[in-house]
Order: C-alpha cells, then structure tokens, then sequence
C-alpha cells in the first residue's frame, strides 16, 4: 500500500505568534516545527505500512525551512519525501494549497490513501483534507478516530458531538485522523541516521504544471484586509481561600449577573 | 434582495440555538432561507420562521444522511446556483467547515472559517476572525462567489424576527462521487442532560486537580446551568470523554463564562478557551498560568472551593 501523509511547518505555538506587513502568518522571525498534529498521521501510514507492504511518503509544501516537516517524518520512519517549494506559493490561502497538494499527489502516480492531521495547528481550518477529496475525487474520510483496511476497503470511526459514527469507503481514500487514533513514536537514533540517506524530492510549481496566477497572496478569494493584535488580558483579582474562597467565587458570579 | 442561504444544525429536528445565531447574521447580509437536511423540518419551519428565515428548503433523502459530508455540499451547490446567495453561512463544526471546502471549490467561492463577526462590505461580504490562540483579530473580505462562511457559536446576539417560513421541499440528486464514503453506523451518545460544549453560554472546565473526580465540577456546573467541559491532561487519563476535551486539539469554546477548576492552562488549553467573555479560575498553585486571564481567581483546592461556591449559588437562587 502506498500512503502519501501531508505534513505541515508550522510556527511554533509556544513562541510569539505573528504577521509580516502583507497580513501572512511571518514566517521567519519565529521558530517552526512540524505541527504537532501532523505526528499522527505519520504514525498511522507506518502502522499500516508495518503490518503490510508499500512505503510513506511525506509531502510538504512550504518555504525552505519546511524541509524540517519532512525531515521529521523521515526520522519516524517514512520512506521518502516530497517539498513542493516555490516562491510563488507565499500567502497561498486554502484553496490554492488544497490545488498544489492535489497536483503533487496525481504526480507521485499510485497513491492507495492520502491521511493528514485533522488541522494545522496554525490556520486550524481542518478543510484542506475535504478539498482534496473534492479535487481528486475520492472518498472523504475525516476525524478519524480508529482506522483499519481490509484488502481495499476502509473503515473508520468518526464521533461527533451527538454521536459515534462508522465510516466506509474503498480505496484509495483521503482520510484524516484525530489525537486520539494513536500514540505518535519518537525518532530512534537509527531512524535519524537512517533519514539523512532517504530520497527528497523538490518540487517547483511548474514541475506540477501549476499557473503561478492560481497561487500566493493575490489569488486568494478572501483576502485578509487587516490584522489587529489583541491588547493582552489584563489580569483580574486573585484571592487565597482560606474558607471563605467558595462564598466570594458565588459572589463574584453573582455581582455578573451569571447566578 | 438576495437570499442568504443558511445550514440548519439540528440533532433529529431539534434545531440548535447557533442556527437562530446564523439566521440572525445572515438578516444583515440579505434574506434569510434555511436548508434543512433530514427529518423534520416542517416542524423546525416555526422555529426558523422566528429568527427570519423566509423560506426552508427540506431536503429529506438517505442517500443525502448515509453518507459523509460530500453530498450535503451539492445540495448546497445546486442552490447557490439556483438562487445566487448573497452568502452561504454554515455552523463551525467539523461538518460544517468541510461542507463549506467543498462547496466553496464546487461554487468557486471565497472561503472563511470560524467566523466571529460578519457584516456586508462593498462588494461582497466582511468578516472577523479570532485567530492564533485569541492573540490576533483578522478581518477578511470575500471577494469571489457567493461568499461561505462558518460562523462560531456565542459570536452573534440573536434577533427574533416577525414572520414564517415557507417550507419547500427539494429532490436531492446525489451523484455516486458523493456517496463513496458511506455510514454504516451511527451509536447516538447519552443525552447528558446539560447544554452541549459548544453552544453553551456558561462552561466550567475540570483538569489534573480533580484526580479523576469530576463530581465537584459537574455538581458547581449544575447550580449555573453550564455544560462540562476537561484539559487534555485529564481526558488522556481517562477521566472524561474526548468529546469534552476543550484546547487546541479539541473543541474551541467561547461562552459568556468559562472556569477552569484544577488546569494550569497550558498554551494549548488556552487556544481553545481564551475567547471566553469571563474567565475565572481555581487551582491550588498560585503560580499557574491560567491565573495570568483571569477576571476572577481563587487560589485553593477545587474539592473545597467549589462545593461551598455551589451551595452558596443554590442558596441565592432559592
């Protein structure tokens, strides 16, 4: 079975999050990493891949420095790697990278399944595996929680607020898993010797056969217009209980109208 | 004046409170019209009528309900085209952003996820979005199609509105694309009784100081009428279900009122909650990160500050 994981760089959340002038996420003056939702994707393919055949692949589209999401990947234990890389794609909205991802995926040829993370963990609009699906035309199946394949056929469990659903669809599929799918391993020091020899491939926009008018900050459909940061919280009163603390917490929320 | 198209979330009919807020923010965008998947809209029609819905298109096929999310979006695509909605506006659930890719690539439309404000602009449709942990406000502006927009619940003050819907009922042509990934499936979770995470107007939240024991948070989330809510600490240790797992890996909240009772608030609790209107907190260690949001913090042991705060609100409410 040949699984291709998209992974993504993404600025790292415990660091100052922020914007360049041209309201895109700044890219630069902060540390990255590959988001951490992402691990769970690549752990499900090598699980799968392990009690099969077939190989991982791990795709990213990003500037220079995403070629740490692959890397990462590697090091767990995927087989090779792809970076599409392409000054053009910059400011690239959902749309745009949903087309370059679908793009990428037709040119690695016979792909079985297609698993992502269930979001970025920057833009966290957990939409680009259900663009896929629509753009490649294969089944949807997303917020997967457990997952199994037998021969050619997937099933999946999805929960949702209200209930807990079973999914099924034939391969090749484009599937996204939850946290709670699996327990993400960490690279051995083999595995990371190990990378440092597996194939990376970069791709440009035009190795994929992609209009650069169809990417980047000027394609998109909805534009950001401005960017305002927050002024931080300011903090509150803070009391010590010493027995009193549930009366005054009663009272605080009385004198807020919440009882 | 156009039509606003809107995607009724219900669970079997019972049409959820976000729907009045989506209706009401789609009022200043144009004409209301709801699309109802599934059974009941005839009865969900006087609800819908009050909070201006004009029209509810009823769409009532299994080949729509059995599968996942691609066939909803072309009902939706059939309608845009037919209508050419001032907007499409869709309730921020995972549901509701996937209908909303796909039907945002099928209508080439402009895409906005998470909305927390949304009003008309020159040209097209403006939003506001909350974004990086609360840490940034971005307004967008919607430049292509029909603008889809997934708007976050406790975003808009609902408005009722004089009127009723008319229902019309719609043949659903589902293509076999559509319906490649099929439910075989569906266990309906136990009502809990209390109002559900998302929608909730007041959420109090238990972590790693309830040692497994939630009594205390659900008994204090009772006296206020709020849903219940973990940190990612206390579902890992299987103390609470996943689905009330609110941070960066699980639900985003932002109620009127969130307390957080025994969570440090570690960055990625803090994505999910840090919108919240009021946010109060008890924990034991003063130090505590979560203590740097607070309105109102009681440094204490949940297990006596929360049973007295309950008894006390019982006690005021008579």
């Amino acid at each position: 079975m040949n699984i291709v994981v998209l992974v993504k760089y993404v600025p790292d959340a415990q660091g100052d999050r922020s914007f360049e002038a041209d309201n895109t996420t700044d890219r630069e003056g902060v540390d990255g990493l590959l988001s951490e939702l992402d691990e769970y994707a690549v752990e499900e393919a090598l699980t799968l891949v392990e009690s099969g055949d077939g190989e991982v692949t791990v795709l990213t589209m990003g500037p220079d420095d995403a070629a740490a999401a692959v890397k990462k990947g590697l090091q767990m234990g995927a087989h090779k790697g792809v970076h599409v890389c392409d000054d053009a794609l910059a400011g690239s909205d959902a749309v745009a990278t949903s087309l370059v991802l679908a793009e990428a995926i037709r040119k690695l040829g016979q792909v079985d399944l297609v698993l992502t993370g269930l979001a970025s963990t920057d833009g966290s609009m957990s939409v680009v595996p259900a663009m896929l699906a629509e753009r490649l035309g294969l089944p949807q199946v997303t917020f997967a929680s457990e997952l199994s394949v037998d021969g050619s056929t997937l099933t999946a469990r999805r929960d949702d607020e209200s209930a807990s659903l079973t999914v099924e669809a034939s391969l090749p599929a484009v599937v996204s898993v939850t946290d709670q799918i699996n327990e993400p391993r960490y690279p051995s020091f083999k595995g990371i010797m190990a990378a440092k020899k597996k194939p990376v491939e970069t791709w440009s926009l035009a190795d994929l056969g992609v209009d650069v008018a169809q990417v980047g900050l000027d394609a998109s459909w909805s534009p950001v217009t401005a960017v305002e940061a927050r002024p931080p919280r300011s903090q509150g009163e803070v009391v010590t209980d010493e027995g009193e603390g549930g009366k005054a917490l009663a009272e605080f929320l009385a004198s807020r109208k919440f009882v | 004046m156009a039509e606003v198209l809107v995607l009724v979330d219900h669970v079997d009919g019972d049409v959820r409170k976000s729907t009045a807020e989506l209706l009401t923010a789609a009022a200043r965008l144009g004409e209301p019209s709801a699309v109802f998947v599934g059974a009941g809209a005839q009865e969900a029609a006087e609800f819908l009528g009050r909070y201006g819905a004009a029209k509810v298109y009823a769409v009532e096929s299994a080949e729509v309900t059995d599968h996942l999310v691609a066939p909803v979006a072309e009902v939706l695509a059939s309608l845009v085209e037919k209508t050419s909605p001032a907007a499409v506006l869709l309730p921020a659930s995972n549901d509701g952003r996937e209908i909303g890719a796909r039907l945002a690539l099928k209508t080439s439309s402009g895409l906005i996820t998470d909305a927390v404000d949304v009003t008309p602009a020159d040209g097209g449709v403006q939003t506001v979005q909350s974004v990086f942990a609360g840490s940034y406000t971005v307004t967008s502006v919607v430049t292509q199609g029909s603008p889809v927009i997934t708007l976050k619940p406790n975003s808009v003050p609902v408005a009722e509105a004089q009127g009723a819907a008319t229902v019309e009922a719609l043949e659903a042509q589902v293509s076999d694309a559509a319906k490649s990934a099929r439910i075989t499936e569906r266990k309906e979770k136990a009502a809990s009784g209390r109002p559900s995470l998302t929608e909730a107007a007041i959420v109090v939240s238990g972590g790693r100081g309830t040692a497994g024991d939630f009594s205390p948070v659900e008994a204090f989330a009772d006296s206020l009428g709020a849903a219940v809510g973990a940190s990612r600490a206390a579902v890992d240790a299987g103390w609470y279900p996943h689905s009330a797992q609110v941070g960066q890996t699980g639900v985003s909240v932002s109620p009127q009122l969130y307390v957080a009772a025994g969570i440090s608030g570690a960055i990625q609790h803090r994505a999910g909650m840090q919108t919240s209107k009021t946010i109060v907190a008890v924990n034991k260690d003063a130090e505590a990160p979560i203590f740097e949001l607070v309105d109102y913090g009681v440094v204490g042991d949940l297990f006596a500050v929360l049973p007295q705060a309950t008894q006390e609100i019982q006690a005021r409410k008579g």
